[in-house]
């Protein structure tokens, strides 16, 4: 097999994995500190795309612009969300809370539906279809700049944890949740933060995501399965553990599908999963509790 | 005593006894039977991975009563279900149409989805009238109520198969190697071993397959399947996609700077869709599709294209010739019966069926006459090349439109 198309087939899944990486790196601080699964996280990356579809065609908004509203707009859904509807369910069995979510997940998933039809929908920019040459590595413009998003929203993510007072305050939270409460934070509206946080990057993920997959309502499932997949593979509430679970995926897909067969691409994303809970159950950068 | 309208006791008693008959034996089907309309249950994957196909076919099914109506007397009203583009829906939703009353059904633009509607035909004595749908194995079962007047694989194939020689003998070109790249549905399935068997036997084509690359019709991305498919440094792809995955496959074609003589489907959907057209603009063109087509000189096309710019002003035929014209005669053919039958009777409607002989038509190909396994047989495809936007006839050269380009020119990005 060509050396070239070996490494053509890796860099292209190592870029979709650190989208695929900032998606879920949403959903592992949002449990990290909250302690509550996100079953709705796919289907708010669905309308994060979407936003990003509608903001494209009303002002010709490039996607990477559009973070800017659509991580805004995340960031008080999220805030509203958790306040309003998640936070009476914190102290309850953790089935409530999956009810909850995925009920939050069939509404949204129907409402996208009524709004905007079963249809799949896209965005055309220029660079969308270009990519650069290194010899004979072709590098996918759209899914390097996509990448790129990623790095850097994780990035301020991090700095933002371990430099501000709030980010302390809210790994304060996440630490030791009765001595936080202790010394006066205000938990209800440190939660209420993180998911505005965690949704910012689901948001930040979703408009670099519309450059490299076309949207339709029902496609918020399987990215949640999928983030699943890459916070246990690299750690629930780990958020270098999500970066790296999402290359992980993103490259052991792209090379199964290269040395085996593409239809089983997503076998090995399912048997990389199984091998980390049979050997790490605690995830590959995940701290046991 | 009689009242102001001049009805007795007698007669209104009369019609009271004959209304509680009626709804007495309307369980059994006995009154339903007779009922003047035909209630057809149209299943299409209307949403879902296949919608915009589903969608496409249903513009045949929604201007069929009408036009029907005009042609044969016969009042046909539509039953529409949503597959979802899933088996097990298209299985529930043809129960459920059938327990509404349906006395024919109709669709579903899916092999996996015709053969789980085909069972649950068979169960209930309720004919079903295949629109599009092409593994073999359907008509092959020993169906006594499914009917199918679609080619089967096999023979999309072979017509498909056969339009490529006659495309390189009209180009003057000689493609040695050839990459097929497929669905892994039932119909790709399908029409991979199709090809498996029929290609070395045509030993006129001057090309060899030098590697066979399957992926899943819902893939949100193509990459490896594309770099695959590329390092072969084939001279041309063969192809059997849906429309979905036509588009994400083109795309990537264009990033990964993939240039090859041409891309070919041998007899699938994908590439002359409307919405294949809108998606891709430009990168659209030159790409070929060795289908059933319809033949715009007939009689029934104009009719059935006027119905449609009527219903569809913004829109144009050709751009669903397949879908339209193949979900029309499904339930023309329903419709024929229906007249000949002189009831709505399922089972005398699947005799009716049977004994079909449509010599007037909108596709291309012989009259419907249905064999003993329910097939109809004899259907011919045309060449259809994506030239300015829409889809042609380039091949066979009578039909011709356009003459064939191939190889394709190279694209800009």
């Amino acid at each position: 097999m060509p050396i070239d198309l070996v490494v053509n087939v890796f860099v292209a899944g190592l870029l979709t994995g650190l989208v695929y990486g900032l998606m879920a790196l949403g959903l592992s601080v949002i449990f990290g500190v909250v302690r509550v699964v996100n079953f709705a996280h796919g289907e708010m990356m669905t309308i994060a795309m979407y936003a990003t579809v509608v903001l494209f065609a009303a002002l010709k908004l490039d996607p990477f612009l559009a973070v800017l509203p659509v991580a805004a707009g995340f960031f008080a859904f999220g805030y509203g969300l958790q306040a309003a509807v998640i936070n009476p369910f914190v102290t309850r069995p953790e089935t409530s809370q999956f009810m909850l979510l995925l009920a939050v997940a069939m509404v949204l998933v129907n409402g996208l539906l009524i709004i905007f039809g079963p249809d799949a929908r896209n965005v055309q920019v220029a660079y969308q279809l270009e990519s650069w040459a290194i010899g004979p590595i072709l590098v996918d413009k759209a899914r390097a700049f996509a990448a790129g998003a990623a790095v850097v929203t994780a990035g301020l993510l991090v700095a933002f944890f371990r430099y501000t007072l709030v980010g302390k305050a809210i790994r304060a939270c996440a630490d030791n949740y009765h001595g936080a409460k202790v010394v006066g934070l205000n938990i209800k509206r440190l939660y209420a933060l993180t998911f505005g946080l965690g949704s910012v990057c689901v948001a930040v993920a979703g408009c670099a995501m519309v450059l490299l997959v076309d949207v339709t309502p029902a496609l918020g499932m399987a990215y949640t399965l999928l983030a699943f997949v890459i916070v246990i593979v690299g750690g629930l509430g780990s958020m270098a553990g999500a970066l790296l679970g999402g290359v992980l995926i993103g490259v052991s897909e792209a090379l199964a599908g290269l040395f085996f067969t593409p239809s089983a691409k997503s076998m090995f994303s399912f048997a990389l999963l199984i091998l980390v809970l049979l050997f790490r159950p605690q995830g590959l950068l995940g701290r046991k509790t | 005593m009689t009242d102001r309208k001049g009805t007795n006791r007698r007669q209104f008693n009369q019609v009271v006894a004959a209304t509680v008959t009626l709804s007495a034996l309307s369980p059994f089907g006995i009154a339903r039977a007779q009922g003047a309309k035909l209630k057809v249950g149209v299943l299409l994957p209307r949403s879902g991975v296949q919608s915009f196909i589903g969608q496409s076919c249903q513009k045949g099914a929604d201007l069929a009563p009408g036009v029907i109506r005009e042609m044969l007397g016969v009042d046909v009203e539509l039953m529409n279900a949503d597959t979802e583009t899933n088996v097990d829906t298209a299985r529930t939703r043809a129960e459920r149409l059938i327990q509404e009353g349906a006395q024919v059904l109709v669709g579903p633009f899916d092999s996996g989805a015709a053969a789980a509607i085909a069972q649950v035909a068979e169960q209930r004595g309720v004919p079903f009238v295949i629109n599009i749908a092409a593994a073999p194995q359907i008509t092959e079962q020993g169906y006594k109520f499914t009917f199918r007047n679609f080619p089967t694989a096999v023979d999309l194939l072979r017509n498909g198969l056969g339009l490529i020689g006659e495309l390189f003998q009209a180009t003057n070109t000689v493609p040695r190697t050839a990459v097929f790249m497929h669905v892994n549905d039932t119909f790709g399935q399908s029409m991979a071993k199709g090809i498996g068997g029929i290609l070395p036997r045509l030993t006129q084509l001057p090309f060899r397959i030098v590697e066979t690359i399957s992926y899943d019709p819902a893939a949100k991305d193509l990459t490896v399947e594309v770099s695959k498919a590329k390092a072969t440094r084939a001279d041309f792809l063969l192809l059997v996609c849906r429309l979905n995955d036509a588009i994400i496959l083109r795309r990537e074609m264009v990033k990964q700077r993939w240039n090859p003589m041409g891309i070919i489907g041998p007899g699938n959907p994908g590439m002359y869709e409307n919405q294949f057209y809108r998606a891709l603009g430009k990168l659209s063109e030159y790409c070929i599709s060795n289908v059933p087509w319809y033949n715009p000189r007939n009689e029934l096309t104009k009719r059935v294209d006027a119905a449609f710019r009527k219903q569809n002003p913004k829109d144009q035929l050709m751009f669903h010739a397949l879908n339209v014209g193949y979900t029309f005669e499904a339930i023309l053919i329903a419709a024929d019966a229906r007249k000949r039958a002189g009831t709505s009777d399922p089972k005398a409607l699947a005799d009716a069926i049977r004994q079909t002989d449509i010599k007037s038509r909108m596709m291309l190909g012989g009259p419907i006459k249905f064999n003993a396994k329910g097939q109809v047989e004899g259907l011919a495809s045309a060449c259809i090349q994506n030239l300015n936007m829409h889809p042609t006839v380039v091949l066979p050269a009578s039909a011709a439109e356009a003459k064939p380009v191939f190889p394709m020119p190279g694209y800009k990005a």
